[in-house]
């Protein structure tokens, strides 16, 4: 069996990556996913988290926010509303975010989407983390 | 006849417009391919969430397999009370008909749609300006605490928002077309759905320039929700442009270096199709219809997405048009005035010999 399977990484803006990678992690809805080549066939959503995959021997890490993948034995494809290399994130804006969305999760305001602002928090909270690693 | 340095101040001063719109033209020009290479780069993505959907259909039980009914509300019809249109304009002027025609189609929406309400969605300042001079804008809406918790969703049918007229501007959206976002079109999306679901609206139209190339242009009334099938465009009201204003687009392109042809999607869309949707079984992390479910709010916008995309390539193929014919008319202008000079010119120095020959003759 082949050691390596295509990747690709779309989003609405544009194709991120398109390469051969030897392995990759993806942060599924339910929890990380491990994939190497001759993954058996897949179809699951992405949740807020870090995707991180071997090419060449060299990693490389990109935050996604909310996304689609399918996993086949020798390609995986991966549909993410918003993919960032580290060297892409604005980390001021994200750390703006960060903050906006902690104030709205403490103030106990009751028009305040509780699932709204955690989930902007985890998003801010990713992008500083992939940024970080730069 | 006019004085020969007036006419060549005219002149001058029609060379420096026609450098003005030849300039424009080229920026426009330059604007309208990056805007068909963002266009192409949405399509991978459209076209596999497109698929999936698609595929999920059979496997989700989305319809109800005893009465064929819908089981997403987003797939279901119900009697249309009150529509939103979403109408998609330029921010700017200075590209011909560009805005006016999609004004007069959304009127002309408008005006078939007497028993509805209507409420209007504006994107771009042209469109809202329009939109404004004729319509009140909607009262504020007082969203009680439960319902922004989303404790008790209100059931369609009892909603009874106090309406500043049978069409009202809900929504205004400018300065965003300089550089469409897709986090825009997403967010714009999942508030008309929420409205959708809490049976504020009763179906969603968008109005906008399609744009598949120069030439293959319309400007379409799309229909948004409820969803009538997967992935077929529903087009409900569509115009033309004339055969000149054709001719003349075509024109402006060549003399750009613009293709005038459809850009080839064959591979892309190729690759695309066979997303999610390979003869093996897959293994479903989760069920199909909670997939489904929420994947369907990300096709409406990536719709939505799509249309500004087309719509800002629209934009700049019909400023590049316009600017290109304002350049031959001044050209055209530039012409005729040398002739009347140099015939002013001529006519001053025959004037002139007949003077001085006149007075020797008189000696």
């Amino acid at each position: 069996m082949a050691n390596t399977f295509q990747l690709e990484i779309v989003t609405p803006e544009k194709q991120v990556v398109r390469d051969v990678a030897e392995e990759a992690q993806i942060p599924g809805l339910n929890g990380y996913l491990g994939i190497l080549p001759g993954h058996a066939p897949l179809i699951t959503e992405l949740a807020v988290g870090v995707i991180t995959y071997r090419m060449r021997g060299e990693a490389h890490t990109l935050s996604v926010a909310w996304g689609f993948v399918e996993v086949l034995p020798d390609k995986v494809t991966i549909l993410a509303e918003a993919a960032e290399r580290p060297q892409e994130i604005d980390v001021a804006r994200a750390q703006k975010a960060k903050e906006r969305a902690e104030q709205r999760l403490k103030s106990n305001d009751p028009e305040i989407d509780y699932t709204r602002a955690g989930d902007a928090l985890q998003r801010a909270e990713t992008r500083l983390k992939v940024a970080e690693e730069k | 006849m006019a004085n020969v340095l007036d006419i060549r101040r005219r002149i001058r001063s029609v060379v420096n417009t026609r450098q003005i719109t030849k300039a424009m033209k080229t920026v426009s020009a330059a604007k309208l391919r990056r805007a068909q290479e963002g266009a192409l780069a949405a399509r991978p993505y459209s076209q596999m969430l497109t698929n999936v959907l698609k595929s999920l259909v059979s496997r989700a039980d989305v319809y109800d397999p005893m009465t064929g009914e819908p089981r997403h509300p987003l797939l279901a019809e119900r009697p249309e009370k009150t529509i939103l249109l979403i109408v998609v304009t330029g921010d700017k002027g200075l590209a011909g008909a560009f805005n006016t025609n999609i004004l007069k189609i959304v009127s002309k929406f408008i005006e078939s749609k007497p028993e509805q309400n209507i409420d209007v969605e504006c994107i771009g300042r042209k469109g809202r300006d329009f939109m404004r001079r004729r319509y009140p804008i909607a009262p504020e809406r007082a969203v009680s605490a439960d319902e922004a918790m989303g404790i008790s969703p209100v059931q369609p049918g009892t909603e009874a928002a106090p309406r500043a007229g049978r069409v009202q501007i809900v929504g205004e959206h400018v300065g965003i077309l300089g550089k469409v976002e897709h986090s825009f079109a997403s967010n714009l999306a999942g508030s008309i759905i929420e409205r959708y679901t809490r049976g504020e609206i009763d179906g969603v139209y968008i109005l906008y320039n399609e744009f598949k190339s120069v030439i293959a242009q319309r400007l379409i009334a799309e229909h948004l929700l409820p969803i009538k099938e997967i992935g077929v465009v529903d087009v409900r009201m569509a115009e033309e442009a004339e055969e000149e204003e054709r001719k003349r687009r075509i024109e402006a392109a060549k003399s750009a270096g613009v293709g005038i042809r459809p850009v080839d999607t064959h591979a892309v869309d190729e690759a695309a199709a066979k997303f999610g949707v390979s003869p093996v079984d897959y293994i479903y992390e989760q069920k199909p219809e909670q997939l489904f479910r929420e994947i369907l709010p990300k096709y409406i916008g990536i719709q939505i997405f799509h249309a500004l995309l087309e719509s800002v390539a629209a934009e700049h193929a019909a400023r590049m048009t316009a600017m290109d014919s304002a350049t031959n008319n001044a050209s055209d202008m530039i012409d005729s005035l040398t002739l009347v000079m140099n015939r002013a010119r001529q006519a001053k120095i025959t004037k002139e010999i007949i003077e001085i020959v006149s007075g020797a003759a008189a000696l």
